[in-house]
């Protein structure tokens, strides 16, 4: 099977093609880890996304649906620059061009993915068009330039509601601390419910559209804003509930799109970065205690940390390398926020006891 | 918290010479470590014996030291230069341990002196393998079962707790030296005490070993405020039980999982933070391949030939950085230097993928793999290492491996039954990676192959596409349809032109104008250390055929200097010393310097000594790719060594500008019947040869010339090239085993003369002049390889005259060869008549000797003459003249007890592993101390083992007060010219050796003169020369 990218500037990319045969769209961005990928294709945040691993040998252990984030791939398409159609590891239950495949996902390999990277970060993150074939015939290079100026843009769209949950679920630790917190699913990544989970607490998973009420009505210790995919202006419906929520004083606690949403429920506001935060090795620095910390992070939005001035909220953390918003606390509000993943998966775990201070917050309140 | 003020002066110690298991790799780490202190403007005092090392040039520490790093000298130099403070893992294991001492010894306390970075009581609890598993239990992180054990009935004892199979580990060792698998009690018998021989402390740890788990590798830096972060991870293809040194590394991981990744990462960080590190440290783990179990096997304190590996696979200069963290700034406040934007305190993405394959020299030391003296194990036996960079691993491999130079690349495969290829595959030598590619090209099952070696599938799969690919290509015809679209894939699994061409059964020139016409070239891709996230400002560059664009301009007014590749016996740090005095100079005239080189270890492949470098394999195929690419002014080949210097012939050929001495005289040079005629004609003798294609010629020649005779065969089998034969049977037998000779591969028969002094001139012309750096006499006679022999600067037994004919010999051989660059000349003498032997038209092993002890760097002269500069400009400068009581002795250093089973006698083939040189106001000072400086646990009382030796040299010794063969002794003098089990057994267990009656009376005499033995600066000798 062939494969051919299109980019919104008309740049082409031929390669071959692994998963489904299909043609599909989507933001075209790029991730830095080294390994993950089956997190990352299930992370909803990517949802509406051409996912590009700028590490070139990918598939290498297969696939084992026990470290999903989700229940399917979430990407529109992805690429890579090698697919390992032999994969080697003891977990492994697919392939994953295998499993692409039967998720209807089309790939693309064998590109110069640092090329395109380049592009990327030199124009900033750009729509594209990805199309797998098998014959020439199928396709029409110059059709396909012209098509990929009109791209429908998934951030105008409202992914929130496409990948979050339709009902509410709730999910039972093992051993419980008495604590519950209640999720506001934005598309929230599963391994947030694990390592709470994990830690004793029990997580009600809300639908985004769920009112503050229905919220309150499970009487929970604390609320997670969960990780989401496109622009936070999108999901402005949930910024309401956030904002009444807030009036409650119940520990809260953002992440990613929740810290985003968290700012705009303030009136603060958020921009797009040039070509966004997606790896296992960016840096932020504790603003109180200097420290730098790696995290795993997946964002093409950001907190103008301008914007938040003065309206009782904190920055907390910035990134070391090109300083934007990190982290945000407001006494007043009662929550604390990161842009980054401290539930990792992909990624390094340095930044896990994030939680533990959420749930020592609640454990204070409680008594 | 930024930069202590209160440091002003730092000293660093070095790690001594060259040997197996602590090579290059200390060089790069204290070049980089004085590069940051010299930053802070902090004075910097280097104590390192080792004379070829780019460190103990005059350029990066204030003062020099080239003394002993042994707790006397180094508490001598600290009395006389009064540092601050000092620098303990910049010099591998020997200044780790040398530091150690020190503490014990209250060195630090008496004055004054703070120990920077991760302090002693770490470094003790990584060493001390109780102390350390204590460590591990209070850091969750598991440690494999076992304990330390100081006796054998001990050892045998922790085995019946944990069952076999046990590997023994001594402490405070280096690359697993002493340390070996045992699979029963007669086999853990022989290892615990060899581990307990060579353990500083006594101290070995019997642990449950983990065959065939896979070997993982983090290197992690902390600074004192506790951010922790890991550079790289990395995985060894040969899973556990193989030295990681002599292993195949990749990084990063290829076989883990994310989950994997991180919970080791996550231990990774835990575990430094335990330990208390503040600086860099490289910790192991075993990870079983069926489960997520692991366990800790071993932490290093300090800058590492890994952490060398993972700072030239990221690009992420750990050295630099973990000093600057010793200084007291913290990893945030520090710069990514690739980047120069973006912070120090991440950990690198890498979107390529790099293998690293280890060299070994056993061919050298006439090792069979029948007797079981080339299996490897758990004791590092590998002398150097190459890394390749690629975006496939096949790519990648296959380069790393041409690399080596070893005349063979993967899809060769090994000549072997199927039988001895799975015996090969289980019971590993230094040939089972071909004969894993040879196995999969028969068709043998990949889960056969597995279950053998414990090498995981999907490496396996990968060889496997090498193997499977080379079949096609053997059948491939130019003319066929998918011939261009099959050159291309072959390009993207690594191929070499020559390779393709062998398989196609044409020529490499053929293929390459064949690709050309296709387009098929290699991109240029940079390592930036964030995958391209942010733009870097440094030029550190390979080659893949995974790309469509080039991420690098062509540069203008550049040189292109090609290094010396991976270190070998015959080719070591010095080659890189003179690739980079040649850069220097190069700079220095204003020039663009590209370096190409593919050595790990080296200094000459740190991204920021040169302005744009090649991490790349030396092969004629992609220096052209470079030269096409870059354009450069010339390309210069003196300073690599060999390596480079076997370009010659072939880039001149293509029309490529080579800066120096013209191929025609470099041919002259090299062609031995040119040679002649020129020497004829400047009447100039040298000692009877002739070239020679049948056994009969070679047997009467050498009954006209007479016994003794040096053979040297143009074609080998045994893997040694030259040998004296003392007779016709010898000369027979020799033939007959170890060389072939037919029309096509003739045999070179040369008189050998007992007896005579080896002379050597290194020097430089300018196409005119001539300057003799140094005429160097050899402690020993001819017959023992130049590079083994002990060297001696100003000559202490030549008489002036033949000092003086040698020199005029000298001017004439330059003046009539038109030599323009570095040269280097051996004589021998015998009865105040000197011949010459040879005449090399490159930069030598013993420049940097010369160099360093003149005061005068010669390589980098010999490029500014290469570069136009007449000599008469450079002023006059010469040894001799200036000495005014100064000698310098270069004394070769050997890795005998790494090797099983070895006679430790000098030669005509080389076999030493590295060198060290020191200075003193005599002979015998300078000659105890270099021998001090490569034996660090020599004691010149007590004991002493002497055999066959006269009885004068026996009086003198007893006179000297030493016990005679009589008690334990680190001395053995052995004169016998028959193999002797006594050197054997001494070579074991780390003694030194002396096996030459020249030697042996250089030895007694220096102990009876009893000279001070007081440490002097390179700068001090060069002030009093001056004067």
């Amino acid at each position: 099977m062939k494969a051919i990218l299109v980019l919104e500037d008309g740049s082409i990319f031929r390669g071959y093609g692994f998963g489904a045969k299909a043609k599909t769209s989507g933001e075209v961005v790029f991730n830095t880890g080294m390994v993950g990928y089956p997190e990352s294709i299930t992370d909803p945040s990517y949802a509406g996304q051409i996912l590009c691993q700028t590490y070139p040998l990918i598939g290498n252990y297969g696939i084992d649906p026990s470290c999903f984030e989700s229940d399917r791939p979430q990407i529109s398409g992805y690429i890579a620059g090698e697919i390992c159609n032999f994969p080697s590891h003891h977990t492994s239950k697919h392939s994953l061009t295998e499993w692409l495949a039967a998720s209807g996902i089309p790939g693309i390999a064998g590109i110069d993915t640092r090329e395109l990277t380049r592009k990327l970060r030199a124009k900033g993150v750009m729509l594209g068009m990805l199309q797998t074939y098998e014959n020439e015939e199928d396709i029409n290079e110059a059709e396909l330039a012209e098509k990929s100026k009109n791209i429908d843009d998934p951030n105008k769209k409202d992914l929130v509601s496409a990948v979050a949950c339709k009902e509410p679920v709730e999910y039972e630790p093992q051993n419980h601390n008495g604590i519950t917190i209640a999720a506001l699913d934005l598309g929230i990544k599963m391994n947030m419910i694990r390592r709470l989970n994990s830690k004793g607490c029990r997580i009600i998973r809300l639908p985004p559209s769920s009112s503050a009420d229905k919220v309150i009505s499970y009487n929970p210790h604390g609320i997670l804003i969960s990780n989401g995919p496109g622009d936070p202006k999108k999901a402005g419906y949930s910024v309401k509930t956030i904002r009444q929520l807030m009036e409650y004083k119940t520990p809260m606690m953002g992440i990613c799109l929740g810290m985003q949403l968290l700012a705009l429920a303030l009136n603060g506001n958020t921009y797009k970065l040039k070509y966004g935060h997606r790896g296992q090795n960016h840096p932020v620095i504790d603003m109180k205690t200097g420290r730098c910390y790696i995290t795993s992070q997946n964002h093409g939005y950001a907190v103008d940390a301008g914007s938040i001035k003065g309206k009782d909220i904190g920055l907390t953390f910035v990134n070391a390398n090109d300083k934007t918003a990190e982290g945000m606390e407001s006494r007043r509000h009662n929550f604390s926020a990161f842009q980054w993943h401290p539930e990792h998966a992909p990624g390094p775990a340095d930044t896990e006891h994030l939680f533990d201070s959420f749930i020592e917050t609640i454990q204070k309140e409680k008594r | 918290m930024p930069l202590d003020k209160t440091i002003k002066k730092v000293l660093v110690l070095g790690s001594g010479g060259i040997r197996i298991g602590q090579s290059a790799e200390f060089d790069y780490s204290g070049i980089q470590a004085l590069k940051a202190l010299k930053e802070e403007g902090i004075k910097t005092v280097l104590i390192n014996p080792n004379i070829a090392t780019i460190q103990t040039s005059n350029d990066f520490a204030d003062v020099v030291y080239l003394e002993p790093v042994t707790p006397d000298f180094v508490e001598k130099i600290i009395e006389k230069e009064r540092p601050d403070a000092i620098l303990l893992g910049f010099g591998g294991q020997t200044a780790l341990n040398c530091g150690v001492r020190l503490a014990e010894m209250g060195v630090y306390e008496k004055h004054g002196i703070r120990v920077l970075g991760t302090p002693i009581g770490s470094i003790v609890k990584t060493e001390d393998r109780e102390k350390f598993r204590q460590a591990m239990l209070e850091a969750e992180a598991p440690v494999p079962s076992g304990r330390s054990a100081t006796t054998v009935p001990e050892a045998l004892e922790i085995a019946g707790e944990i069952g076999y199979p046990v590997i023994i580990r001594p402490a405070y060792t280096l690359g697993g030296l002493g340390s070996s698998v045992s699979w029963g009690k007669k086999e853990l018998e022989e290892a615990a005490s060899m581990g307990l021989r060579h353990s500083m402390i006594g101290q070995v740890l019997a642990e449950k070993y983990l065959h065939h788990w896979k070997e993982i590798e983090y290197e992690v830096v902390r600074d004192a405020a506790d951010n922790c972060i890991t550079v790289c991870n990395m995985e060894n293809l040969d899973p556990m039980g193989i030295h990681t040194g002599d292993s195949i590394v990749v990084a990063p991981s290829q076989t883990l999982t994310n989950s994997e990744y991180h919970m080791l990462r996550s231990a990774a960080i835990r575990v430094i933070r335990k330990l208390g590190i503040v600086g860099e440290c490289n910790i192991q783990f075993a990870l079983d391949p069926k489960s997520q179990k692991f366990y800790v096997i071993e932490v290093n304190a300090r800058l590492s030939r890994s952490s060398a590996l993972a700072s030239k696979a990221t690009g992420y200069p750990l050295a630099y950085i973990a000093a600057k963290v010793a200084l007291g700034y913290i990893l945030p406040e520090l710069a990514n230097k690739v980047t120069g934007i973006t912070t120090a305190c991440f950990e690198p993405a890498m979107d390529y993928i790099v293998v690293k394959v280890p060299r070994w020299e056993f061919g050298k030391f006439n090792a069979s793999t029948e007797t079981g003296q080339r299996r490897i194990g758990s004791q590092m036996q590998s002398i150097g290492e190459a890394m390749a960079i690629g975006r496939s691993f096949e790519e990648a491999i296959q380069k790393a491996v041409r690399c080596l130079e070893l005349g063979r690349e993967i899809p060769d495969g090994l000549a072997a039954s199927d039988k001895e290829l799975l015996e090969e595959i289980e019971r590993p030598t230094d040939a089972r990676l071909f004969a894993v590619a040879e196995a999969l090209s028969r068709g043998i099952d990949i889960e056969k192959i597995h279950a053998l070696s414990g090498i995981d599938r999907w490496f396996l799969n990968k060889l496997k596409n090498i193997a499977d690919f080379r079949k096609q290509l053997s059948g491939l015809k130019i003319s066929d349809k998918n011939f261009s679209s099959l050159l291309t894939d072959s390009k993207k699994l690594g191929f070499s032109d020559p390779m393709i061409a062998k398989l196609l059964k044409t020529s490499e020139v053929k293929i390459r104008k064949l690709r050309h016409f296709y387009g098929i070239r290699p991109s240029v891709k940079q390592i930036d250390t964030m995958a391209a996230e942010w733009p870097a400002r440094t030029n550190y560059l390979y080659f893949t055929y995974h790309g469509s664009s080039d991420d690098a301009q062509r540069s203008r007014k550049s040189v292109l200097v090609i290094g010396s590749g991976p270190i070998r016996i015959g080719s070591s740090v010095e080659f890189d010393w003179c690739t980079m005095s040649s850069v220097f100079a190069l700079r220095e005239k204003g020039f663009r310097t590209i370096v190409a080189n593919c050595n790990p270890e080296t200094v000459s492949t740190d991204y920021d000594m040169s302005d744009i470098l090649y991490f790349e394999e030396l092969t004629l195929e992609r220096v052209l790719d470079i030269i096409e690419k870059e354009r450069p002014f010339g390309v210069l080949l003196s300073a690599g060594g060999q390596t480079a210097n076997n370009l010659a012939f072939s880039l001149a050929k293509r029309g490529v500008r080579l800066l120096g001495t013209s191929g025609k005289r470099i041919d002259m040079a090299e062609d031995r019947k040119k040679f002649s005629a020129l020497l004829d004609r400047v009447e100039i003798k040298q000692p009877a040869w002739k070239s020679l294609t049948s056994l009969e010629g070679i047997k009467s020649f050498a009954e006209s010339i007479g016994y003794p005779v040096i053979i040297r065969p143009s074609y080998v089998l045994s893997g040694t090239c030259m040998k004296v034969a003392g007779n016709e049977k010898e000369l027979g037998g020799y033939i007959k085993h170890a060389a072939k000779v037919s029309r096509d591969y003739p045999v070179v028969v040369s008189k050998f003369i007992q007896d005579a002094k080896e002379i050597e001139v290194d020097g430089l012309a300018d196409g005119e002049s001539v300057f003799i750096g140094a005429v160097i006499e050899h402690l020993e006679n001819a017959g023992v390889h130049s590079g083994d022999a002990c060297m001696v600067l100003p000559p202490v037994s030549l008489e002036k005259d033949t000092a003086e004919k040698i020199k005029d010999y000298t001017e004439r051989i330059a003046k009539s060869l038109r030599i323009k660059g570095p040269f280097n000349i051996q004589y021998l003498v015998k009865d105040r008549e000197v011949l010459v032997i040879e005449c090399n038209l490159r930069a030598s092993r013993s420049m940097p000797f010369v160099s360093k002890a003149i005061g005068v760097n010669i390589v980098k002269l010999a490029t500014r003459c290469i570069l136009g500069e007449k000599l008469t400009h450079l002023g006059p400068l010469n040894w001799e003249e200036k000495a005014d009581g100064f000698f310098a002795v270069k004394m070769p250093m050997f890795s005998w007890s790494r090797l099983r089973n070895v006679d430790p006698v000098l030669g005509v083939e080389m076999r030493s592993t590295g060198e060290v040189a020191c200075i003193g106001k005599s002979f015998h000072e300078a000659f105890l101390k270099s021998l001090l400086a490569t034996e660090q646990q020599i004691d010149f009382t007590g004991s002493i083992h002497a055999k066959n030796l006269s009885n004068a040299m026996h009086n003198r010794l007893q006179r000297l007060g030493f016990e005679i063969n009589n008690g334990v002794s680190k001395i053995l003098i052995d004169l016998s010219e028959k193999e002797s089990p006594e050197r054997k057994a001494a070579a074991s267990k780390g003694s030194l050796i002396i096996t030459r009656p020249e030697f042996a009376e250089a030895f007694i005499s220096a102990l009876e003169s009893g000279p001070e033995l007081e440490p002097i600066s390179l700068q001090e000798a060069y002030n009093e020369k001056a004067h």
